[in-house]
């Protein structure tokens, strides 16, 4: 079900060295068009959550906690060369699908990029529509938060 | 009981599609559907006769005011309740419990010890930590066992004279356990402690008699009853309701008003501060008398019927722990299936359209006893049947198999 980029990323743990953010958007875009119903968004989301590497323990601290989801979901973030290094976690599956789908677009990313990029791709891929009103906000939560760190390291330059 | 798909014709809400496919409502214990009658009496009221209570001499406002004193009628003939006055409309079970921990900061000390179960509403522990920071009593916590149920016999040893008050709930909105609240009031009474029951989830399963229990205070929301939020009502011994002092100052409460001295309203009116909800408690009346119909014998009886059918059921299902496994229950499971989170359950079964209630059920002491981050909860009401339990299953087999 996953498809070849998502792969590659997987198996680059830096996340680095991957396309714009308007081009993976568009990608992600285009592969959920193939799905035909929920359940394929879903069991898609579920297969990336599996997915996900491995979270770093020392990184599992209340201080990287996304504030606003009903399962907990951790975001951490520094900058290697100039770019943005985002791994994440969380104890729900379907949070962690949505998280790597993010982890994906902005990882390995320049900040100003980052504070900069539209959103409009989640409403494309018709997730929000899939998704509980909790689990909407959750997603908005994440979002802020990973724009929140790059607007961080933009003030600090 | 009347056939159970007669009484869904009475709530249009069931008719409703969620993702093309049939509502499934199993989130009864947060808050019940509302049926026909209750909706009818509620539009009645802003067709034909809204206006303020206690205060027009005009007939609509005599109408109103009927009305409404007609609610307190039924609600003080539904649970027992000896005289009118200590029905105290409120906008719910919080209102209610915030009314009485808000007037005991005069009455409590830093001596005085309080009680509250481990297994509270948070609605039923938050007020109680404020009035113990405010009074710097001691707030202690009644321990609950792996089934489900409280432990009494520690109650029992914490009793001394310096408790004075004991609040627990009458139902577990989390697990679904019947507490024996008649043994807790009459084991603090002996010990001269006063005892308040959140009836947010017992008042709407079985026929109770406040008198009989002989409870100092009981709360409960009209919502979970088939009536509309934002509604609820305060029972207090009118002994105790008239040493408290008023919850809010305002219109309707006082008797006179100078700037030298106000005179408060005698009881209930003294905690009815300004216009309340009209139509709300209009309609609460109009769903006790809808449950009282349908009978509250019938509906514990079903309900118990659905709650052992889904039981089974579920047991059936590979890999699931239900929490609670007390004879002594409503119809509430809460469960989790294999290590997944409740969330992505809940989150797969709505695409199902089945509406369900995940997370800690606002009672994260009881899921921090049994170390889980929250539970899947399915609470039944007398209109749901078995065919829509079927539906639960065959759903949860497949969110499991989605999720691997």
């Amino acid at each position: 079900m996953l498809c070849r980029r998502h792969q590659t990323c997987w198996d680059n743990s830096l996340f680095l060295n991957v396309g714009t953010i308007e081009s993976i958007q568009q990608d992600i875009v285009n592969e959920f068009d193939f799905f035909d119903d929920w359940s394929e968004k879903y069991q898609y989301l579920i297969d990336l959550g599996k997915k996900l590497p491995d979270f770093s323990e020392i990184n599992r601290i209340d201080d990287n906690l996304v504030k606003g989801c009903q399962s907990n979901v951790w975001l951490h973030a520094e900058i290697i060369d100039d770019k943005i290094i985002y791994t994440a976690d969380s104890d729900a599956i379907i949070s962690k699908g949505i998280i790597s789908i993010l982890i994906s677009v902005f990882s390995g990313q320049k900040p100003d990029d980052i504070v900069k990029a539209k959103m409009d791709f989640i409403d494309k891929i018709g997730l929000s529509n899939h998704l509980s009103q909790t689990r909407a906000n959750g997603l908005l939560s994440m979002v802020k938060q990973i724009k929140l760190y790059a607007v961080a390291y933009n003030s600090k330059k | 009981m009347k056939d159970v798909y007669k009484i869904r014709e009475d709530f249009p809400i069931l008719n409703k599609k969620i993702n093309g496919t049939d509502l499934v409502y199993f989130d009864n214990a947060a808050t019940s559907q509302t049926p026909i009658q209750v909706i009818q009496k509620i539009v009645e009221y802003y067709e034909n006769y809204n206006s303020n209570i206690h205060r027009g001499l005009h007939s609509l406002s005599a109408d109103a005011t009927n009305q409404y004193e007609l609610s307190r009628k039924k609600i003080q003939n539904h649970f027992g309740i000896k005289n009118d006055c200590e029905v105290i409309f409120t906008s719910g079970t919080t209102h209610g419990i915030n009314i009485i921990s808000s007037g005991l900061e005069s009455q409590i000390n830093s001596s005085d010890e309080l009680i509250v179960s481990e297994m509270e509403h948070h609605s039923n522990i938050v007020p109680w930590q404020i009035l113990c920071e405010k009074t710097g009593a001691k707030l202690k916590v009644i321990p609950m066992e792996d089934n489900g149920s409280l432990d009494i016999g520690s109650f029992k040893k914490m009793l001394n004279k310096n408790v004075k008050f004991v609040f627990v709930n009458h139902v577990s909105n989390s697990l679904g356990t019947i507490n024996p609240i008649k043994e807790i009031i009459d084991l603090s009474h002996k010990n001269n402690t006063k005892v308040l029951i959140d009836g947010a989830q017992g008042a709407a399963h079985f026929k109770i008699n406040l008198s009989e229990l002989d409870v100092d205070y009981y709360v409960a929301s009209a919502h979970k009853l088939c009536g509309p939020t934002g509604v609820g009502f305060l029972y207090g011994k009118s002994e105790l309701l008239e040493d408290l002092p008023p919850y809010q100052g305002g219109g309707e409460m006082i008797s006179s008003v100078t700037f030298k001295k106000t005179e408060y309203a005698d009881l209930p009116h003294k905690f009815e501060a300004g216009t309340p909800n009209i139509s709300g408690v209009i309609g609460f009346g109009a769903a006790i008398d809808y449950m009282n119909d349908i009978g509250f014998d019938n509906i514990e009886s079903y309900e118990q019927e659905l709650l052992k059918y889904a039981t089974d059921r579920l047991n059936k299902i590979p890999g699931i722990k239900i929490y609670g496994n007390l004879e002594n229950k409503i119809s509430v499971i809460s469960f989790n299936l294999s290590n997944h989170h409740p969330s992505d359950i809940g989150s797969i079964l709505d695409q199902f359209g089945i509406a369900v209630r995940t997370g800690q059920h606002c009672t994260q002491p009881v899921m921090d006893y049994y170390k889980i981050p929250g539970t899947v909860r399915v609470s039944l009401s007398f209109y749901n049947t078995k065919s829509e339990i079927d539906l639960l299953i065959d759903a949860l087999q497949k969110a499991s198999n989605m999720l691997g």
